[in-house]
Parts: structure tokens; sequence; C-alpha cells
């Protein structure tokens, strides 16, 4: 048999000549392509109560701004105290004359009516989602809305099949709900959190963040228009403030919480001795575990995908990349490549990959954590990409040489900011995955299944990806180990947490 | 006993070109060339993208009934696809060995576009080595300026990996100053680790500038977003690995200007600018070239045009 001829031979000739590069330039650059979808925005949004848009009784506003342009979008009224006692009042008694006295199957139909009209709506809700929260167009319109659209499918087909959820149990539901979730999803949380509570038959208060308010209360005109009982859903707009009094009011039997582990401990200590249910979905520092027998080149999309996806505004993103010490230099390398080609800038546009920083905070927030990972040494990257003039922006950032003593690589940045580490052996994987104080998700990219099948047990993670990142789906239970929270939601073991086995 | 050892010597080399080479994550990969179909490629990007398709087409007919009088034809789009001054020549016409001197004969000595054959019993590559290789020196020696070569997927699935390398450098050297395309018939290798496996064979062989072409055409799966961007990964490895450049022909399969962009769309990404032309890049089609010139029409007068406004297209592929 004839030798090979192998990739050596050829390399070796090289020498002397300049290493060989790969021009991403401006020879076919691509024109703008804005979406044009008409977002139909109210100059003011009010709260909505007992199944009425109705003003805040201290007539108190605060402006909702696109950070992709730093311009006020529209005025949102702030729910004060009074406020909030009229919309959980208004879902108690929805609960005891109207939700509760409903079969399953009847709240079915409510459920599939929102999903099919959220649908109808797609292009109006993603446009407006983008503007309000500074997320690429092509994410809210491919991800946020069909996955919310789904959600509400989901839990719709549960609704009169609830003898299941619990075999050999009887299920009731739990009452009135009070929920609170972040900015980062702002339309799918909603549904996320909306979806079981409703199916399994109970009212609900919910506030949204204060950055992004829009897309609730546009998927109230939804939930008006799919003539839902008035108070079964309620929305309180505002900012912590709304949020404590909502959490600490007597009537909720419960506490769903999407949000940051800080703002999550301060609600668990507010209800400590209390008899309210909770679930807490916090923050994240997720390991994206790379082996050397992965398919490199597909790693590197996950690794982009995990942490650049929604401008790393995920709880769940893979912000510390564990990468195999054999093939760290080349994954790296095809790291920094796939970077040059991310498409930094107007979330409107069609072919953005990654927009704008949700608020100026936050862009506070990432600016610091980044510049002390640069202080404590690391080595930084970021994309040559121009930044709009205007308007909030982050350059996707990666770091190498971190260890697990940098700051980097303990606290969240929620950001398109990545950390590279290095490991030897398979127990080291698993140590440094495991030595964080979260444990909301993990990736393992290896070719080798027995490798995954033990690292699924091993890792402390809620979610475990196999050779892929952030797949989602409403069958699929999410929720976090240690100070990443507890319960989860999607799946049967979501609904599990929105009643009472009697 | 003898031909068990053969077999495990052979499974043992496989592992081997594997691990060297490394893998493709099927889901992975389709999910990073779906991206590519959002794109939104619009207005004055939109005309460039057109146009630089069209130079890169190598305009196809490979029939059992091509005759000097269809070949002629061929040609003459060739030379003419459009009245639109701007709009280019298209790269190439492709046409089996018996039919490059007629080729020649139309086209002139002098002409730009130039004239591909594809020789090695394509499309099964099933004769004898030195049939093949006569086949090439007939096509050169009548005028062909580059040569589509088919490997030979029995010896690469058998793993006999070195009798596929050095069929390909023979047929190399039979090419003398043409360029060489070396096909590697994706849909008969089915998987993609497969197909990255057979573009490193064949890019350790080739010379810079030669290229490698997903398929003949002939068989069910052709040229696709997921085959194309494997060989365009291995393609950009190699390149940063060696500093050779290898040039890229999808071929079979696209019919449409949307989806011409959408494959010039992981050019760009994947390898970047210096493979945005057709010296680096070529569309093996025929149908193609009529909707990349209906598309220009319409971004000039903002107007679909009927079919029969575009001259005569080869119907095959």
């Amino acid at each position: 048999m004839a030798t090979l001829v192998s990739a050596r031979k050829k390399s070796a000739a090289r020498n002397g000549r300049p290493a060989p590069e790969l021009i991403f330039g401006d020879l076919w650059e691509y024109d703008p392509a804005p979406e044009t979808a008409d977002p139909k925005l109210k100059p003011r949004y009010e709260l909505f109560i007992n199944g009425k848009f109705v003003a805040p009784k201290s007539g108190k506003y605060f402006d909702t701004i696109n950070p992709a342009t730093e311009r006020k979008l529209a005025e949102i009224a702030l729910a004060g105290t009074a406020d909030v006692d009229a919309a959980c009042r208004a879902a108690q008694r929805a609960y005891d004359n109207v939700w509760g006295q409903l079969s399953g199957r009847e709240r079915a139909k409510y459920l599939f009516r929102i999903a099919r009209l959220l649908q109808d709506r797609a292009r109006e809700f993603a446009v407006a989602e983008t503007m309000d929260g500074g997320k690429p167009i092509k994410e809210a319109r491919d991800f946020d809305v069909p996955m919310a659209a789904a959600h509400f499918f989901y839990h719709a087909g549960w609704a009169d099949k609830l003898e299941y959820v619990a075999p050999g149990r009887r299920v009731a539901p739990l009452g009135v709900v009070a929920q609170v979730i972040p900015w980062n999803f702002p339309l799918l949380m909603c549904a996320w959190k909306l979806a079981p509570a409703l199916a399994m038959g109970n009212c609900v208060v919910l506030k949204p963040a204060e950055t992004t308010s829009i897309t609730a209360l546009k998927l109230a005109e939804i939930i008006q228009d799919a003539g839902l009982p008035p108070g079964v859903v309620n929305f309180v707009t505002g900012a912590g403030a709304t949020g404590a009094a909502l959490t600490a009011h007597p009537i909720p039997a419960k506490v769903a919480f999407t949000g940051s582990t800080e703002v999550g401990k301060i609600i668990m200590r507010s209800l400590a001795g209390t008899d309210k249910k909770m679930t807490m979905e916090l923050g994240g520092k997720a390991a994206n575990i790379v082996f050397d027998d992965a398919p490199l080149d597909q790693a590197v999309e996950g690794i982009i995908n995990g942490i650049f996806f929604n401008q790393g505004h995920v709880c769940c993103a893979g912000a510390r990349l564990l990468v195999h010490e054999p093939v760290a230099a080349k994954v790296i390398a095809k790291l920094k490549q796939r970077i040059k080609v991310l498409r930094v800038g107007d979330p409107l546009d069609k072919n953005t990959d990654v927009g704008a920083i949700n608020s100026k905070e936050q862009l506070a927030k990432i600016t610091k954590l980044v510049a002390s990972g640069v202080k404590e040494g690391a080595e930084i990257y970021q994309s040559p990409c121009q930044l709009p003039a205007k308007g909030w922006y982050f350059r996707p950032t990666i770091f190498s040489n971190v260890t697990m003593s940098h700051r980097i690589a303990r606290e969240e940045i929620f950001g398109p900011v990545l950390s590279i580490l290095t490991f030897r052996t398979v127990d080291e994987a698993i140590e440094k995955a495991n030595n964080t104080a979260y444990g909301l998700s993990a990736g393992v990219w290896t070719d080798k299944g027995s490798r995954i099948l033990k690292m699924s047990t091993e890792l402390k993670a809620g979610v475990v990806w196999a050779n892929s990142y952030n797949k989602f789906d409403p069958t699929s239970p999410f929720g976090g180990y240690k100070e990443s929270g507890f319960g989860r939601e999607g799946g049967r073991q979501g609904l599990l947490d929105y009643c009472k086995l009697v | 006993m003898v031909r068990n050892l053969m077999n495990a010597g052979q499974s043992v080399s496989l592992r081997r070109l594997f691990d060297e080479v490394g893998q493709v994550d099927c889901v992975g990969i389709e999910e990073r060339v779906a991206k590519y179909t959002t794109r939104s490629i619009k207005k004055a990007s939109k005309l460039w993208g057109l146009r630089t398709a069209v130079s890169m087409v190598d305009l196809t007919t490979l029939e059992g009934k091509d005759t000097p009088g269809k070949v002629a034809s061929l040609c003459a789009k060739a030379l003419h696809p459009s009245e639109d001054p701007a709009v280019p020549q298209v790269a190439a016409v492709c046409v089996y060995p018996a039919m490059v001197k007629h080729a020649r004969r139309a086209l002139g000595t002098d002409a730009t576009v130039r004239i591909a054959s594809v020789a090695t019993a394509f499309p099964s590559g099933q004769a004898p080595l030195r049939t093949r290789l006569a086949e090439v020196r007939a096509a050169v020696a009548d005028g062909a300026d580059e040569i589509d070569m088919v490997i030979n997927r029995g010896a690469f699935l058998a793993g006999e990996f070195g009798r596929v390398q050095d069929e390909i450098a023979a047929v190399r050297t039979a090419c003398g100053g043409a360029t060489l395309k070396v096909i590697l018939e994706v849909s008969e290798l089915e998987t993609y680790d497969n197909i990255r496996a057979a573009s490193f064979l064949a890019m350790r062989v080739i010379r810079p500038g030669d290229f490698i072409k997903t398929s003949t055409g002939k068989t069910t799966l052709n040229a696709t977003l997921g085959n194309n961007q494997v060989m365009l990964e291995a393609i950009r490895d190699f390149y940063l690995e060696t500093g050779t450049a290898i040039s890229m022909k999808p071929a079979g399969g696209i019919r449409t200007a949307k989806q011409a962009l959408q494959f010039l769309i992981a050019v760009k990404e994947t390898l970047g600018d210096a493979w945005l032309n057709n010296t680096r890049y070529r569309f093996g089609a025929s149908s193609l070239l009529n909707d990349l010139l209906r598309q220009i029409e319409k971004e000039r007068t903002g107007a679909y045009q009927a079919p029969y406004y575009f001259s005569e297209a080869a119907e095959s592929y």
C-alpha cells in the first residue's frame, strides 16, 4: 500500500514565508436590511388590572428607552402598593369566581387562542421586542416569539391532562401566584411563567422588568382579544419597589422569580417565615467543556452561540470555556476568526448577529468586569468591528489565560464576554466546571458518548447540553442547582411547581 | 485470516485519518449553514453577488445526446450571457471529452472563457487507470484548460487511501498545465466525516489553484450548503496549515440565484474575500445562469421578465 501524503510534509515547506491569513474585508458588504414591520407602539402604556388598562393611582410614569438609539420609546405606568393590591385582589376574585371553577378543557381553549393570536402578530411582537430590549431582530423573530407561542401551545395541551402530572396523586392549583421576570427575554419569560400557571388553574399577577415592559403589555392586548376572564392575568409595571410590594403581598400563594441571584436572595429573605411557595431561576456561570476529540468547528459555533446569543444576556450563557489543553491553541485561533465575521450593530437589521446592550447600567457593569479581567492579567481579544456611534454596544470579547481565581471566571458578567480556561483530564474538567456558586447549565463537546453520560451525571447543572448549546424546548425542564435557584420551568416538572398535591 | 488482517489495517488507517483531519458534527454544521439562509442581501450588494456568481459559472452540458451544435450554442451563451454590458462572461464551459474540440472551435483560441472537461470515466470512474489517464491527456490535447476528474470512491470506502491519492496524483501529472478539479462525489461518500477526510486526501496532492468539487450532478444528492461548508472549512484549515490555497466548486442542484447567493455568503464568511472570485470559486450549473440573469434584470428594471426573454439554457444538472 502506498504511503499517504500527509500534511506535515507540506507545512515544513512553509519555512520563511509569512503565516497565511484569511481576509474578512469589505469586498462584498451587505447593504442595510432593516426589518420594517410596524411594532404598533403606543406612546403610553397603562397597568393591566382586572382585564382593563388602568392608570396608576399615583399618576406616575417612567420612560422606556431603545438601547440601540438611546431614544425614548414609550411611557410606562409606575405601579405603587395600591395598584399591586388592586391587581392581587382582582386575581383572587377571578380565581374564586371564574378560573378556579373552569375545567381544564376550557382553560386550554384560552391558551390555544393566546398562542395563535401571538403567532398572528409575530412580526409586530418581534420588532417591539427588538426595539425595547436591543436583541437582534433575527433572534426575536426566530427564537423569542415562536418559542413563546410554543410554550402556550404546549401548556394548552396539558390543561386537560393534569391527572397525569403526578400519577397516583391529584393536583390542585395554588390560587394566585406572583411572578417577576427579567429583561433578557421579556416576552419569552412572560410565556414561561404564564402558560404553566394558567394551565394548572392559577391566576397571575406578573411584573415585567422595568427596562422591558412593552411586549408584556402588548401580550395584555392579546389576552384581552382572547377573551380571558378579567383578573386571571394582571400586569403591574415598575422597578424593584413594585416587585417588593408584589412578592410581599399577602394574597399570592407563590412567588416565581427569574433574575439575578442578588435579588433572588433579597426576595427569599423577605419571604422567610411565610408559607408562600417559591421558585427561583437565578444567575449562572456555565462551563462549556470542549475535549480534544470534539468536532472543533461545530464546537466553536456552539461556543459562539453559547456566549454571544442575545449579547450574552442569558442566565445559562456558556460564559466559561473549558478547553482541553491539546486543542486550546487551535480552538482559540478558530474563535478569533469566527468573531471577525460576527456582525455587531443595529438590532433591527436582519443581518445583525449581536445587538445592543440592554441598559446603560448593564453596559457599565460589563465594562467594569472586563477591566478587572485585564487588570488581573488575562489576555483580552476583542472583535475589530465598527460599533454604531449612538446606543449601548459592547464588542464581542474573549479572555484567554484565565484561571479560576480571576473575577471574570467567578462572577456573572451577563454580557458578550467569554473567559477561557484549560484543563488536562476529565476529572479536572468536572472539578473546574463545578467550582462555582452557580449551577444552571453546562455544555460538553466530545465524540465519545460514554464521556457525555459520565459528565452529565457529575456536572452539578440543571441542564447539560451535549455537542450543542442553548437548545430550548417547552417539554424540557429548565432550572438550577446551588445559587442558580430551585424549581423547574417547562415540561411535567415545571407544572408540578404550580400545583399542590392533594 | 489474511483478509481479516487487511480489514483491521484499513480501519486503523480510517481512524487515523479522521483523528488527523478532525471530524464534523452533522447537526452542528447544518445549524451553521441554516444561518446563511437568513442573511438578507439587498440592492447593490445583491447586484454584486449576482454578477460575481455569473462570472463563476461553469456552464455545463453533460448529456449522451450532446452534439457539436449543442456545444456551439452553449459556448455562444457563455461568451454573451446577456445584452447588459455590466454582466460578465461565465468562467468556463464544461463538456465531455469528445466535445472539447468542438468547444474549442466555437470559442476560438484566445477566449477568456475556459474549457473544462469531465475526464476519467466520468461519472463512475470505473475504468482502468491507464484508460482514465489517456482520456485526460486526450482532452488536454484537444484544448481543455481544466479537467474535472472523479475520485475512486470504491477505493476510498474500502480504506485504500493511498490508492485514492496516487490516482489523483497521476491525473494531476497527466493534466500538465491544465487546472485540475477533483470531484469527491459527496453523495457516495455519504457522511460529512468522509467528505472532510476525502477533501484532505485530495488537497494534499493537488496544486495551488486546483479545485475540489462536490459532485458529478449524476447522483441523487449534489451540492448542498452543508457539504459545501464542510469542504470550505477543509480548504480553510488546509490553507492556514500549509499556505496552499485550494479552490472550490459546488456542482449540481444549484438552480436559483437565491441559492447561489447563499453559497457565496458561506464563502465570504468562511474563507473571506480572497475566495470571492472565479479563480477560487465556481458553480457547476446550467439552469442557474438564466435565473441569475433574470434577477439582475429585475434589479435593473424592477420587474421580472418572462423566461423567453433570455436565450436558451442548457437543461441538464
